[in-house]
């Protein structure tokens, strides 16, 4: 029967073609709204992660204590011993990494202080070739004039910082801090460039200079103030990343030194966790509503189909046909139908989600005023979940419309058929 | 006569520790630590959560609104100057050949990772300008038997609003300190130690720093070498001075 059903759906275009166009859109919809959802939330933790947390973090257990302050006389020192040990760990790209805090000073044509602010530092590999640390900070769409870094002497300051200052390109300033030992930290810098990141917190007073000129100025020779780990296919996996971090910190079980290193996950860093369940919830809630809503549509296609094949129902009985057996043959078809939209569906929704997720949309002039912590350009994330979510909208409500709208059937008289019939 | 008649007779006979002569102390003091100019060796040792350093400085200064301190040591140090002029702080890094105005609430930072911070080595006025004495009682600290004073700074801009000092019965100096936010909260603490008689007056040569809001051992400043009332050159407290 259902050979002989799938036949009358394939020819019969009237009653299955626009069933199928409404279902298949809406799976697609929902699978590709399923993946946005993932993807900007997603997109999100991405940029904590590259700018702040990374999937992983190696510190100094004080150094963990106190990280809001940025404590560099707690820092990590013998990093090269460490980032050995560490090259051996997992499909983990390490990344050592200077926060710092202090003073910029611009000077007048006669070097005396012209103008100065507060500002937060990050010492970050921008020189080594192949460094994945320029993507991470999302440099090349953030440069918002000049270029990035190409010398020791160079930094990046935040775009908002050089207009309060009235800095370009080119400009000179000293950075003035703290060392690592407590003594002070003095730096000249070029300006190569200005950059916006798009987060409040970093375009207020920001700079970004290479790791080796931070770790010269800062008296850290062979010291970081952290370690980042990131995995290489750049998603976030709790259960490999807590299985390096228990893996590495078991190996300093026995050590009572302060200063020894302390690996933790991007779950474990201050308010991450509560921010990954939140994410949860909201993401849940999003999609539910969204299913919800596609599923009121599809069931309604379900419902006018049915009612559409009103006279055609008749018919049926006044040859003979048993109700039970119609209304089977309609839910068969809907079932049928319902199926093969939600495919087509899935696939057409897989195939914009994974188009998005590798190419991505580039929202950098609608954000420009945002001060939330998200890239410029957002991409879909593909995950099992959007192999099957349609099929929730598509099958069960198609099906559950048609359900409905063919109880009709078993209130139709047949005596009164030839009478309908005619009318 | 009663316990009770007794105390009332005691109160009546003994004079009370009054506010007037809470701020004699106060005055007495002044004239032990501040001079026309001074110009002193000093050593500090910093003493951090990882290690300890030793720094060595030479200082002048003039009155209580000019000071010029140039540090000898180690290395990574030598060279760095300091400027303080009418409450205006510079300071020259030779490794950049950049004189920079610290202001604000960087004025509040630690001195070279140490428990001072800039706004203690900058704030030389007298005690009795700056605050208002109450006598506490009196204590011993170590073998000197000393005045509890509790001061109350009468100027707003006052690094410490409140302070409790300890002061030498005999000598007039400083033994122990305590600094105070305005909120109570207490924020330093200062031991005096080696009090020495120079050019006539009983001068601290060792302090010990503790700030307490930081981790850490303290900061210990020893004065090598002090002299009163020397010839200090006018260029000297000058910014042309700094990258000399």
């Amino acid at each position: 029967m259902i050979h002989f059903l799938l036949k009358g759906v394939l020819h019969d275009r009237h009653r299955s073609l626009l069933p199928l166009i409404v279902i298949t859109l809406g799976v697609a919809l929902t699978v590709l709204g399923h993946a946005w959802v993932n993807g900007v939330l997603g997109e999100s933790f991405v940029m904590s992660a590259h700018f702040s947390t990374g999937h992983l973090k190696a510190m100094t257990r004080a150094y963990a204590e106190e990280q809001d302050q940025m404590p560099i006389d707690l820092a990590l020192i013998g990093v090269k011993e460490i980032m050995d040990e560490l090259a051996g760990i997992g499909e983990v790209d390490w990344a050592p990494r200077i926060r710092f805090g202090g003073l910029i000073d611009f000077p007048d044509e006669s070097g005396s202080t012209r103008s100065q602010g507060p500002a937060t530092g990050f010492a970050v590999d921008l020189l080594t070739p192949g460094s994945k640390e320029i993507d991470r900070f999302n440099l090349t769409s953030s440069i918002l004039s000049g270029h990035i870094p190409t010398r020791e002497e160079e930094a990046l300051i935040t775009y908002d910082f050089a207009e309060k200052f009235h800095i370009q390109p080119g400009d000179r300033f000293t950075f003035f801090g703290s060392t690592m030992e407590g003594s002070m930290a003095f730096g000249n810098f070029i300006v190569a460039g200005t950059v916006r990141f798009g987060a409040e917190a970093l375009d207020h007073g920001a700079i970004l200079i290479d790791l080796t000129a931070g770790q010269r100025m800062l008296g850290m020779p062979d010291a970081a103030g952290e370690i980042l780990g990131f995995f290489n296919n750049n998603r976030y996996d709790q259960k490999e990343a807590q299985a390096i971090a228990d893996s590495f910190n078991a190996r300093r079980s026995g050590s009572t030194d302060e200063f020894a290193p302390l690996m933790v996950t991007m779950r474990d860093q201050e308010g991450m966790a509560q921010l990954f369940d939140y994410t949860h919830i909201i993401s849940a809630i999003l999609i539910t509503a969204f299913v919800l809503a596609m599923s009121v549509v599809l069931w309604n296609t379900g419902l006018i189909g049915g009612l559409r094949r009103y006279g055609e129902f008749g018919v049926r009985l006044a040859l003979g046909e048993e109700k039970s057996h119609i209304y089977r043959t309609l839910i068969y078809e809907a079932l049928l139908i319902g199926l093969i939209g939600s495919v087509i569906g899935t696939v057409v929704g897989l195939a914009l989600a994974l188009y998005l997720q590798v190419v991505g949309l580039d929202m950098g002039d609608a954000m420009r005023a945002s001060t939330m912590m998200m890239p410029s350009v957002i991409r879909t994330q593909v995950t099992a979940t959007d192999f099957w979510i349609g099929f929730i909208p598509g099958l069960f409500s198609m099906t559950l419309g048609n359900a409905l709208s063919g109880l009709g059937i078993y209130k139709r008289s047949t005596a009164h058929l030839f009478k309908e019939l005619e009318a | 006569m009663s316990k009770i008649g007794l105390s009332m007779l005691a109160l009546l006979i003994v004079p009370p520790l009054s506010a007037q002569n809470a701020n004699e102390i106060l005055a007495r003091v002044d004239q032990n630590l501040s001079a026309t100019n001074r110009v002193m060796e000093s050593e500090m040792t910093i003493h951090g959560r990882r290690s300890s350093r030793t720094l060595t400085a030479k200082s002048y200064a003039e009155g209580t609104k000019k000071s010029f301190t140039e540090y000898l040591s180690p290395v990574a140090e030598k060279g760095t100057k300091m400027l303080k002029l009418e409450g205006r702080l510079w300071i020259y890094s030779p490794a950049t050949d950049r004189i920079i105005q610290i202001s604000g609430h960087l004025l509040r930072q630690s001195v070279m990772g140490s428990d001072l911070s800039y706004e203690d080595l900058m704030d030389d006025r007298k005690l009795s300008e700056i605050y208002r004495a109450e006598l506490m009682g009196e204590e011993q600290i170590g073998e000197r038997v000393a005045w509890v004073l509790e001061l109350t700074a009468v100027v707003a801009d006052a690094a410490y609003p409140k302070q409790k000092l300890w002061i030498d019965r005999e000598r007039f100096v400083p033994l122990k300190q305590e600094l105070y936010a305005k909120s109570g909260k207490q924020l330093k603490n200062v031991l005096f130690q080696d009090v020495k008689k120079i050019e006539g007056r009983w001068f601290p040569c060792a302090y010990v720093y503790k700030d307490l809001l930081k981790q850490g051992k303290g900061t210990e400043v020893k004065i090598n070498r002090i002299a009163f009332d020397q010839p200090i050159p006018d260029y000297l407290f000058t910014k042309a001075a700094l990258k000399q």
